[in-house]
């Protein structure tokens, strides 16, 4: 090819310049939705999500008494507080907490704390839920990997977790039920 | 003359360390191919990109995949029904095998047709036999895996095939088992060697393209390349060709995946496996049909095995039967004929294969398999001596640009970038 015939070299725009941006922008937008599929498929697959909902009788669950529940995969502590322990955690100054949150927005019926029982530092589960456990020098749980410490609300007081344990999506369906998720 | 491969530094530091530009525009982009490939020269190219999808969706679907007798049938239809399309990579993957065998076996026939198994392509064409045996394992394991009633039968009567050989036969059939029949060890070593055997692939495919590369690729007309005259670059002209052919090729692919996915499938496969009841009818993937009905056209156990597994190794002594000097069968008036017979006779090996062998496809059968050994046996050696091949033209550009056509300006010159 002669270059005084080649259009590039007056600088302008040609007919392959467009051909080749529209065939460009046509193939990247095709890759990215022949591999969007592939992508979604290692998200939760839908009978992963159908199991996303755990019903817990509570009934039984004795005032003072800690039971562990499995959502999700994962440990979701119910608490049954007795008046002194939901007494403790609406006496602190939510302000002076690292993760202020006052107990009345966590909770729905102040006697049931449920949240989920996974440290919020690095993921272990926290003690406290069995008799004889350590939960820590405020009444809650304490996590033995490193060292965390939370409250009777299950908000974090010391140690290295930035915020409090999560409370989880949850409806009474009745007066002695819940549904968590 | 190495022109410098790039302005860019990085490239430039890069390449003088580990040289993959230069490599990469030795081997894609100067390359020189000859100037008059057909539209049959894309299948080689579409059969390594079906390889690619096939890895690519094969290790996602293992992501979801169990190798369990009780759980792979019901993991596969999680994958189905439940998985984010999760339907789309398994029939991506089905109907994948077959159109990566429709693409390999025109590629085998442009082969036949246009003599590209001659010398000095001899062990170009063989490690191309070798992936198709490659191919041909992979496929038969995976089609076990979802162990459903034809992955079960059909993972019984394939592996009992090596019951015939004499003394050892049954020892051998015990030990690919791992047990007395099909059960969960063969499940579990089918999946292991279903995700190694295609890397194996990449590997020999590697080996294939490099012996490509030695002498570049035959041509419709089956005479050498003699000067740069006959060549053009392979990049842009064989790139954007083989990109067209794609697209025209995944049009196809796609119309099958999303329109009639399991067109191709038996629906007794939707069965979860069951060893105490044979399905009335066992026929296996299409693209097995050929050698199938090879293997029950003959009436003795071990010489239909012997004749189906020769069927395909019969292809590696190809390059020595067929003693004509010429490639293309473009010059060979006889032997055009008798590879368009052959053609017919796969075709025919295929739809016998696919029925039931009674009455009139127990002699077509037998009348087509001895004829597949009859063509390469007798006729190709007898055709190659016998055969008065047409005056080949003096060189590739003259017979492109044809002999009493206009004079193009510049024609015949070596063909540049543009």
């Amino acid at each position: 090819m002669a270059d005084t015939a080649n259009p590039h070299a007056s600088g302008q725009p040609t007919r392959r310049d467009f051909l080749t941006l529209t065939a460009v922008a046509t193939g990247v937008v095709g890759a990215g939705a022949a591999v969007w599929p592939f992508i979604d498929s290692l998200n939760p697959a839908k009978d992963t999500l159908a199991l996303s909902t755990t019903d817990v009788d509570l009934a039984p669950i004795q005032p003072g008494q800690r039971v562990t529940v499995i959502w999700r995969g994962k440990p979701v502590f119910i608490d049954h507080r007795t008046p002194e322990e939901i007494e403790k955690a609406r006496q602190v100054d939510v302000n002076a907490l690292p993760d202020p949150e006052p107990d009345e927005a966590r909770v729905q019926k102040p006697e049931w704390l449920v949240v989920v029982g996974v440290c919020t530092h690095l993921g272990c589960i926290p003690l406290g839920q069995k008799t004889g456990d350590a939960r820590g020098e405020f009444g809650g749980w304490f996590c033995p990997c490193h060292g965390s410490v939370y409250d009777t609300s299950g908000r974090i007081r010391q140690g290295p977790a930035p915020a409090n344990l999560t409370v989880p999506q949850y409806t009474f369906t009745s007066d002695t039920t819940i549904r968590i998720g | 003359m190495a022109a410098p491969v790039a302005q860019n530094r990085l490239v430039r530091w890069i390449d003088h360390r580990l040289p993959v530009f230069t490599f990469l525009d030795h081997e894609l982009h100067q390359y020189p191919t000859p100037r008059n490939l057909s539209y049959w020269w894309n299948f080689g190219s579409l059969a390594g990109i079906m390889l690619v999808i096939m890895i690519f969706s094969g290790i996602f679907l293992a992501m979801h995949y169990t190798p369990h007798k009780d759980l792979a049938f019901d993991s596969v239809e999680r994958i189905m029904r439940d998985v984010n399309f999760g339907w789309l990579m398994r029939y991506i993957h089905m109907n994948g095998a077959s159109f990566f065998f429709i693409a390999t076996y025109i590629h085998i026939f442009r082969g036949l047709y246009y003599g590209s198994y001659k010398e000095p392509r001899e062990l170009l064409w063989m490690l191309g036999v070798v992936i198709l045996i490659l191919m041909m394992a992979t496929a038969f394991m995976g089609y076990v895996l979802p162990w459903g009633q034809m992955s079960y039968w059909g993972a019984t009567v394939i592996t009992n095939l090596f019951s015939a050989i004499p003394w050892i036969g049954e020892d051998i059939v015990t030990l690919l088992w791992g047990g007395f029949t099909v059960d969960n060890p063969t499940l579990n070593r089918f999946f292991s060697l279903h995700y190694l055997l295609p890397f194996v692939i990449v590997g020999v495919v590697v080996l294939h393209l490099v012996a490509l590369h030695q002498h570049g690729s035959n041509n419709p007309l089956g005479i050498d390349r003699k000067g740069p005259q006959d060549s053009i670059p392979f990049h842009p002209y064989y790139t954007i060709k083989d990109m067209y052919g794609l697209a025209v090729f995944l049009l196809v692919y796609a119309a099958m995946v999303f329109y009639a996915p399991n067109f191709l499938g038996d629906p007794a496969n939707y069965e979860p496996a069951n060893p105490l009841v044979t399905p009335p009818h066992i026929v296996p993937e299409w693209y097995f049909l050929p050698f199938y009905a090879i293997l029950r056209a003959i009436p003795n156990k071990l010489l239909g095995v012997v004749a189906m597994f020769g069927a395909i190794l019969i292809l590696f002594a190809l390059p020595w039967l067929d003693r004509s000097r010429v490639r293309s069968a473009r010059f060979r008036p006889v032997y055009k004929w008798f590879f368009w017979l052959l053609v017919i006779d796969c075709v025919v090996l295929t739809w016998v294969g696919a029925n039931p062998p009674e009455g009139k496809f127990i002699l077509i059968g037998r009348i087509a398999t001895f004829w597949y050994f009859f063509h390469f046996l007798i006729l190709v050696p007898l055709i190659g001596v016998l055969e008065r091949p047409l005056p080949l033209p003096t060189s590739i550009s003259a017979a492109v640009l044809g002999k009493g056509g206009p004079k193009l300006a510049g024609a015949g010159a070596p063909m540049e970038k543009p």
